[in-house]
């Protein structure tokens, strides 16, 4: 299997009198069709990292490639199109645009693109929300739906330009167990079935069970040696990468 | 198909129907009474203007000279003369020089008429009153081209001026004061202490209260005689058929003839400093109005910025430009500023039809029903226009540019 992103000794530090340290000399490499589970106490720095990997932030020093694009020197709007082009973000939070439908929430990326006409762009979301079982909701409002259909439709939006690598940050954080079992099971699917790779920040370790490796922070470190502590017991192993 | 951001400012304004509407009435207000009050002083403007240039002579030559001639020792040695001690200003009578060439030189230019005048102050009595005239002598066929005094004569006429040489024409305010009428005779004197009676032969009524009690006309010959001018006139009134040459016109004049030649625009230039402090005063107030509305339109869209915090994070992690986020911003202000802006041209339209239809009754001109004078012309629609929109762009790229500049993650981590 090919890497898709390869992180080398990242450090995001945020200036100030007392500079602080959110990610510490932080290397990695995710393969294509790889499901990753980034987990660690709170405030440990995994969402820094997902920023960092998913190119909304800039490392302080430190390297990024994504699929063998070398990303160290783009500015703002280079980084802004590779994210539009080959990224997808889910967050805990939905974030979909109150004042627009779910099916106009699924075309703001496809037309800002502009790889496909209005037309193919609307088929294509149609049958996005079909594979997330939300496709009898594209005229509604996010207001008139509940968290876990929220939450579908928005991965479904990160799906929108058939992305390389889905980045996301506890989705299943602000949902019941039944919409967090359902929104894990999908992502695991869109590993399995249509070759997506995956990194995902949870808290949830039965989540991370279904990963195919395990990551763990702690005090924005990249530990090794760091299991869950609720996984601990039953016997599975986190399977951090040896560097 | 719509541009992106412009699909997206257009949902952000429908789903903030009050709130935009606040400030849409606001551009709507401040651009119907820009071009409203616009029409208003351009209108009294130009009708003041007209009324001036109707009412007073274009250009009118007198017997002054703009500067006091060299006293002849000055002349005769220039360098040494320091000072000359009591000089007596020379008793000659007053008047024009060799008037007739003078006045052929000013009839031979083109596209002007031109009055010889002698005017002077006599004393009128009647039934043992006695008051101070000022007495124009005229020649009736030239006056009746430089003056509207032919129109505002109420009673007689020019012409029977012309055919009595003891005839004179005065106004209705000394008809009144003096219960005259058409027929009775009037002694005038002089201050040389000559006295003559004079028959009424015309009356004219102009409204200016003050004019119509102390003027009089008569022809020229007599008022030379009564004058003890014989052969002199101190006056020459001229019209023009372009009254804005009349600067060049009297220049060109008095570097000819060499008396001192006054254009209406050099006579009024107070009245015109004046119209241009009104100017001033005017559009200072309806910017201020429309200053005011852009302050509404960088309340609305800043409200937007700030309520949208989390659609710019979203919308720029997906992928978009800092320059696609304010183009959104910027494009909601501008439909307010459009739509603001063309209300206001209907409504400006509307509230000078109001104005329009508003009548005045002039006191003491019974009948006489006077409209508020109105400039219509299409250049203060376009100003208004160019002025609200120019408002609302700035007024909207404020708060855009600030709204593009959101960093996402900061958004991001806030949210979570
Ligand atoms: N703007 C900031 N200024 C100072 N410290 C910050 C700032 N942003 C984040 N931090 C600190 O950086 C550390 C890492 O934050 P981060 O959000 O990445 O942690 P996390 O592992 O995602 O936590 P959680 O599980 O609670 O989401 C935290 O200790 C946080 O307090
Ligand atoms: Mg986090």
């Amino acid at each position: 299997m090919s890497a898709v992103l390869v992180a080398e000794n990242l450090r995001r530090t945020l200036p100030g009198v007392v500079p602080v340290t959110l990610i510490d000399d932080a290397s990695l490499v995710i393969d294509r069709g790889e499901f990753v589970a980034i987990m660690g106490p709170s405030g440990s720095g995994k969402s820094s990292l997902l920023y960092l990997l998913g190119l909304l932030d800039v490392p302080t020093s430190g390297r990024i490639e994504l699929d063998g694009e070398d990303t160290t020197a783009f500015d703002e709007n280079r980084l802004a199109d590779v994210r539009l082009r080959k990224l997808g973000f889910v967050f805990q939070f939905h974030f979909l645009l109150a004042e627009f439908t779910v099916l106009d929430n699924m075309l703001l990326p496809m037309l800002r693109l502009g790889r496909l006409d209005p037309q193919a762009a609307a088929e294509r979301a149609h049958g996005l929300l079909a594979l997330l079982g939300m496709d009898g909701h594209s005229h509604k409002r996010p207001g008139q739906l509940s968290g876990g259909q929220r939450q579908r439709v928005a991965i479904a939006r990160a799906l929108a330009n058939d992305p390389l690598v889905i980045l996301a940050d506890e989705p299943t954080g602000n949902l019941d167990s039944h919409s967090a079992a359902n929104v894990q099971k999908i992502l695991r699917t869109l590993v399995d079935e249509h070759g997506k790779t995956v990194i995902t920040v949870t808290h949830d370790a039965a989540f991370a069970g279904r990963a195919d490796r395990l990551i763990g922070i702690v005090d924005g470190r990249i530990d090794p040696h760091w299991v869950p502590p609720t996984l601990a017991p039953v016997g599975i192993q986190a399977t951090p990468k040896s560097q | 198909m719509m541009p992106l951001a412009l699909r997206i400012a257009v949902t952000h304004i429908l789903a903030r129907k009050r709130q935009t509407l606040v400030s849409l009435s606001g551009i709507v207000l401040g651009t119907a009474f820009f071009i409203a009050v616009s029409a208003l002083m351009r209108g009294s403007e130009q009708d003041f203007i007209r009324r001036l240039i109707d009412n007073s002579a274009h250009i009118t030559v007198s017997d002054d000279f703009r500067s006091a001639g060299l006293q002849p020792a000055a002349e005769r040695w220039p360098e040494a003369v320091v000072a000359i001690r009591g000089v007596k200003p020379q008793r000659e009578v007053r008047g024009i020089r060799n008037y007739r060439e003078k006045l052929r030189y000013v009839e031979s230019l083109p596209d002007l008429r031109v009055a010889p005048v002698l005017t002077g102050s006599v004393v009128l009595t009647f039934a043992g009153r006695v008051q101070g005239m000022t007495l124009s002598g005229v020649i009736p066929a030239t006056i009746a081209d430089v003056t509207t005094i032919e129109e505002k004569i109420v009673a007689g006429s020019l012409d029977a001026l012309a055919a009595n040489p003891n005839g004179i024409v005065v106004g209705q305010g000394l008809i009144g004061k003096f219960r005259l009428a058409m027929g009775r005779n009037l002694a005038v004197a002089t201050s040389e202490g000559a006295v003559r009676t004079l028959k009424i032969v015309g009356i004219f009524r102009t409204g200016n209260a003050a004019y119509d009690e102390t003027q009089g006309y008569v022809l020229l010959k007599r008022a030379q005689t009564l004058l003890d001018r014989p052969n002199r006139v101190n006056r020459f009134i001229i019209q023009l058929d372009d009254p804005y040459r009349a600067r060049e016109v009297a220049r060109q004049i008095e570097q000819r003839i060499g008396y001192k030649s006054v254009s209406w625009i050099e006579a009024s230039e107070d009245i015109m400093s004046l119209l241009l402090v009104r100017n001033i005063i005017m559009y200072t107030v309806v910017i201020a109005i429309l200053l005011v509305a852009a302050f509404g339109i960088y309340n609305t869209i800043s409200t937007i910025v700030m309520e949208k915090t989390r659609d710019i994070a979203i919308l720029k992690s997906m992928g978009f430009h800092a320059r696609d986020i304010r183009n959104i911003f910027v494009a909601e202000g501008v439909i307010v500023g459009l739509c603001g802006s063309l209300g206001g041209a209907l409504a400006g339209l509307g509230l000078m039809h109001v104005l329009g239809r508003i009548s005045i009754r002039v006191p003491d001109m019974p009948g006489d029903l006077t409209h508020l004078p109105l400039d219509r012309s299409l250049d203060q629609f376009m100003l208004a226009f160019a002025f609200a929109m120019i408002a609302t762009i700035v007024a909207s790229f404020l708060p855009a540019r600030k709204g593009a500049r959101v960093h996402p993650v900061t958004i991001l981590r806030g949210a979570t």
